[in-house]
């Protein structure tokens, strides 16, 4: 039921990709989909599929587990080849009624669908390589440059991380909660919407007040390990950029112009 | 009334490279009015035994009857179950949710459809069996001791009228008197309605002067099923599986290897007095 | 040498009407004056609501006192410039596992306090190293806190306050929402902590058999000190102890009741080795 819900799709194996440094991975992504933005005709697509290609097959990830990522944006992807398809003007190829099929549409529906599919297993090659913690830690120091501005990076990254370690807790006590309340003859599955939302009533309530109490005692227990705040923090395990990080950046800045280039020409 | 398992397995990530065994071959019957005691450690399957009872968990594979009915046919009314197995879980925090305890001990009456008078009676019943009087009706069932809030939770699941109370550890995180009223509160239930009652505890002092028969279970089998103060006979092999027989029976053995004439059979307090005094007496010394 | 000094302490709290309204203040704590000596373990017994973790809360001035002062070694609880240097002295430990591991490693969660001071890089890994080996929790070191069991947790929650080097440690009922084997394990990793490291203990419980090994019992009643010895000292006044709610172990009721029958048994037998001599001689 519930708690076949996985949080953060961390997919453990050893491979150069994992052991690079978060914010290169989050860097990475960014300079991709812009590049995706930037490549244009076949050999632009080309050379961004071939990019993705080699950075998935070195992160030792299986594609097929890869491609489950997909699946969550079937509907997204279907949406959007059919809306570039009908409704895009040009040469007509089939008519079907008021709906016709035109030569453009085509061509753009399918660039259009590897984008899509490109910029997701893009990112979701960061999300499987890089843990949680790691992407916390490193959009806190990558983003550290907003505190200048008086952003609470440190605080907005220290919330997911509490966040991320609550999430499976609170999924596992809403199954209890559920349970209990069955127990006294409460039915979270049939009836009309409206009895549904009501019957959600004696589900929330306690999640609500259990949260609430864990996020007192949270803050107590904080407080008594002396936390107060990111000022003065040092950290078990800072961030520092080592020489496969620098190639890395260099890769991705070789890529990004090679795209660029592939555009004018 | 009873409960008829039979052989329950009860297995989950079983798509995985690891499935877990949470009950493993379970067969048991429960008898109108017993009390029965439900003990092993954590994650020896014991809570996962309990919620097939009343049908919150399906086993994987096995038969569960309801006075001889198979609760997994298509005509066996699931309510009617839930309402006649009354399932108390071990926090109450999970299931207090109304603004005053008089109408969260409500909840279970009304979703069975009963009329508001039957509900009401009910609902009142229910906290006088527990030993709630009127003054508590209107507090807030968030503003209650550990003790209370406990109480409110059992009369809860009281007010279905059940047949048979499942108790899942109903004194963790009490302190030894709040224990000992919960517990005595509970007996009494037994006595009094001749409701058939199932504790799930980890403390074999209490199990053992309260419970008539003993469930032991460890890696979701069930290791033991029989009279307490035979179970304790056994006590090297609950060691074995991590638990332990109640101080007194450690001490009769301890006073028969010593050459005290005493039957080690004690499981009680009171009962080691008697055994102990006699023997005394009996030396005359 | 005394660690810590607790002079006439009061603590009240403000009621509030369903309005918001203030209703009255409710004293928690009533004129409660101790010592507690380096190195010493001590158990806190008193029933829930005795007033035993509002005491504890003010060891580590998490709570400040209403009336009277709190020391830890020289420093004040209500010296704020002192605050953080308390709290890293007087570390502590409390009931809900889940709800005091804030990191999603264990290792992770024990290098918290130490960060949180300021501890260098190099420093803290070896900090960690030593407070999860002290606590026996080293081959979990990479682990999710949510795959541990209670007990588990526990110590790790104990590795994170000695990693923060304390003098003492108070624990608020760290075993309340155990099972018997992670309550002994907990217990046995503090009796360590407390003979091997020399680290003050205060515990706080309401479960007799976690006391009878402590150096000294305080039992609490209404927030006030009711009763204060060694165990032995504390479990011969069986009637007493009931009387605030709480219990003794079985050995302890049984030579109780035999002695009362006429058997001539010391008071405050404690151990069935104890019982059995006793009867044997």
């Amino acid at each position: 039921m519930l708690r076949d819900i996985t949080i953060g799709q961390y997919y453990a194996v050893e491979s150069r990709i994992h052991r690079l440094d978060p914010r290169v991975k989050l860097m990475g992504t960014l300079i991709y989909i812009i590049s995706l933005f930037i490549a244009k005709g076949i050999v632009g697509y080309v050379v961004a599929g071939l990019f993705l290609g080699v950075i998935i097959r070195i992160s030792k990830v299986p594609l097929r587990y890869m491609m489950r990522g997909l699946k969550s944006i079937i509907f997204i992807l279907l949406l959007s080849v059919s809306f570039n398809i009908f409704l895009t003007e040009g040469t007509v190829l089939v008519q079907i009624g008021f709906l016709h099929i035109t030569k453009e549409g085509l061509i753009l529906a399918a660039w259009m669908a590897v984008r899509l599919v490109f910029l997701i297993l893009g990112s979701t090659v960061m999300t499987l390589t890089t843990t949680p913690n790691n992407l916390t830690d490193g959009l806190e120091k990558g983003l550290g440059f907003l505190k200048k501005i008086h952003v609470p990076v440190h605080e907005m990254s220290m919330m997911m991380s509490i966040a991320l370690r609550f999430i499976p807790i609170l999924i596992e006590e809403t199954d209890k909660i559920m349970k209990a309340q069955m127990a006294r003859g409460a039915d979270f599955e049939t009836g009309t919407i409206i009895q549904k939302v009501k019957a959600m009533v004696p589900l929330l309530v306690p999640l609500f007040v259990s949260a609430f109490r864990r996020a007192s005692d949270l803050a107590m227990a904080m407080e008594a390990r002396c936390y107060h705040g990111g000022e003065g923090r040092t950290k078990m395990k800072p961030l520092c950029y080592r020489k496969q990080d620098l190639a890395a950046y260099s890769i991705l800045v070789l890529y990004l112009v090679s795209v660029v280039v592939l555009r004018f020409i | 009334m009873s409960i008829k398992l039979e052989h329950i397995h009860y297995i989950y990530e079983a798509d995985t490279a690891f499935p877990v065994h949470a009950t493993d071959d379970v067969s048991l019957e429960i008898q109108d009015g017993e009390f029965i005691a439900l003990i092993g450690h954590t994650g020896s399957g014991k809570s996962t035994l309990i919620q097939h009872m009343n049908g919150l968990i399906r086993p994987t594979s096995g038969v569960i009857y309801y006075n001889g009915k198979n609760i997994a046919d298509e005509d066996f009314s699931m309510k009617e179950l839930r309402s006649k197995v009354g399932l108390v879980f071990q926090y109450p925090e999970h299931q207090l949710f109304e603004i005053d305890v008089f109408a969260d001990v409500c909840f279970g009456p009304k979703n069975l459809g009963l009329p508001k008078e039957e509900i009401e009676q009910r609902a009142k019943d229910a906290l006088k069996m527990v030993g709630m009087d009127e003054s508590y009706y209107t507090q807030s069932p968030f503003e209650l001791s550990g003790g209370q809030k406990r109480r409110v939770a059992i009369a809860g699941v009281l007010a279905m009228k059940p047949e048979v109370l499942i108790l899942d550890e109903p004194t963790a995180g009490l302190d030894p008197r709040g224990r000992d009223e919960i517990l005595d509160q509970i007996a009494e239930l037994h006595k009094k309605s001749h409701m058939t009652i199932i504790l799930v505890s980890h403390s074999m002092e209490d199990v053992a002067r309260y419970a008539q028969r003993l469930i032991v279970m460890n890696k979701g089998k069930v290791v033991f099923d029989a009279a307490p103060a035979e179970v304790f006979r056994q006590y090297k092999q609950l060691e074995a599986i991590g638990l332990a027989a109640p101080q007194v029976t450690y001490i009769a053995h301890a006073l028969k290897e010593h050459g005290f004439e005493i039957n080690t059979d004690v499981t009680t307090i009171e009962e080691a007095k008697q055994e102990i005094l006699h023997a005394w007496r009996k030396r005359g010394c | 040498m005394n660690l810590i000094k607790v002079a006439k302490l009061i603590f009240e709290y403000t009621k509030y009407g369903e309005e918001g309204e203030v209703v009255g203040t409710s004293r928690a704590i009533d004129n409660v004056s101790f010592d507690i000596q380096k190195g010493s373990f001590v158990a806190v017994l008193g029933h829930n609501g005795s007033g035993k973790s509002t005491l504890a809360k003010h060891l580590n001035a998490i709570l400040l006192p209403t009336e009277g002062t709190v020391w830890i070694g020289e420093d004040d609880t209500k010296n704020m410039d002192a605050l953080w240097d308390i709290r890293q002295r007087a570390g502590m430990v409390f009931q809900n596992p889940d709800n005091q591991i804030i990191a999603n490693v264990v290792e992770e969660d024990v290098a918290f306090g130490p960060e949180n001071i300021g501890v260098p890089t190099r420093d803290i890994w070896t900090r960690v190293d030593e407070s999860l080996k002290a606590v026996g929790m080293t081959a979990y070191r990479k682990k999710s806190p949510n795959k541990l069991s209670g007990g588990q947790k526990q110590r790790v929650a104990i590795a994170g306050v000695m990693a923060m080097k304390p003098d003492c440690i108070i624990l608020d009922e760290p075993t309340a929402m155990l099972d018997p084997h992670g309550r002994q394990d907990v217990i046995r990793t503090i009796h360590e902590l407390n003979r091997q490291e020399g680290i003050t203990i205060i515990l706080i419980t309401h479960y007799m058999e976690e006391v009878i090994d402590a150096d000294r019992v305080i039992v609490m009643d209404e927030g006030k000190i009711k009763m204060d010895g060694t165990p032995k000292e504390i479990f011969s006044q069986v009637e007493q102890l009931k009387k605030y709610r709480l219990d003794v172990p079985q050995v302890t009721e049984l030579a109780y009741e035999l002695k009362k029958e006429g058997i001539p048994l010391d008071d405050g037998i404690l151990t069935i080795e104890e019982l059995v001599n006793g009867l044997c001689q």
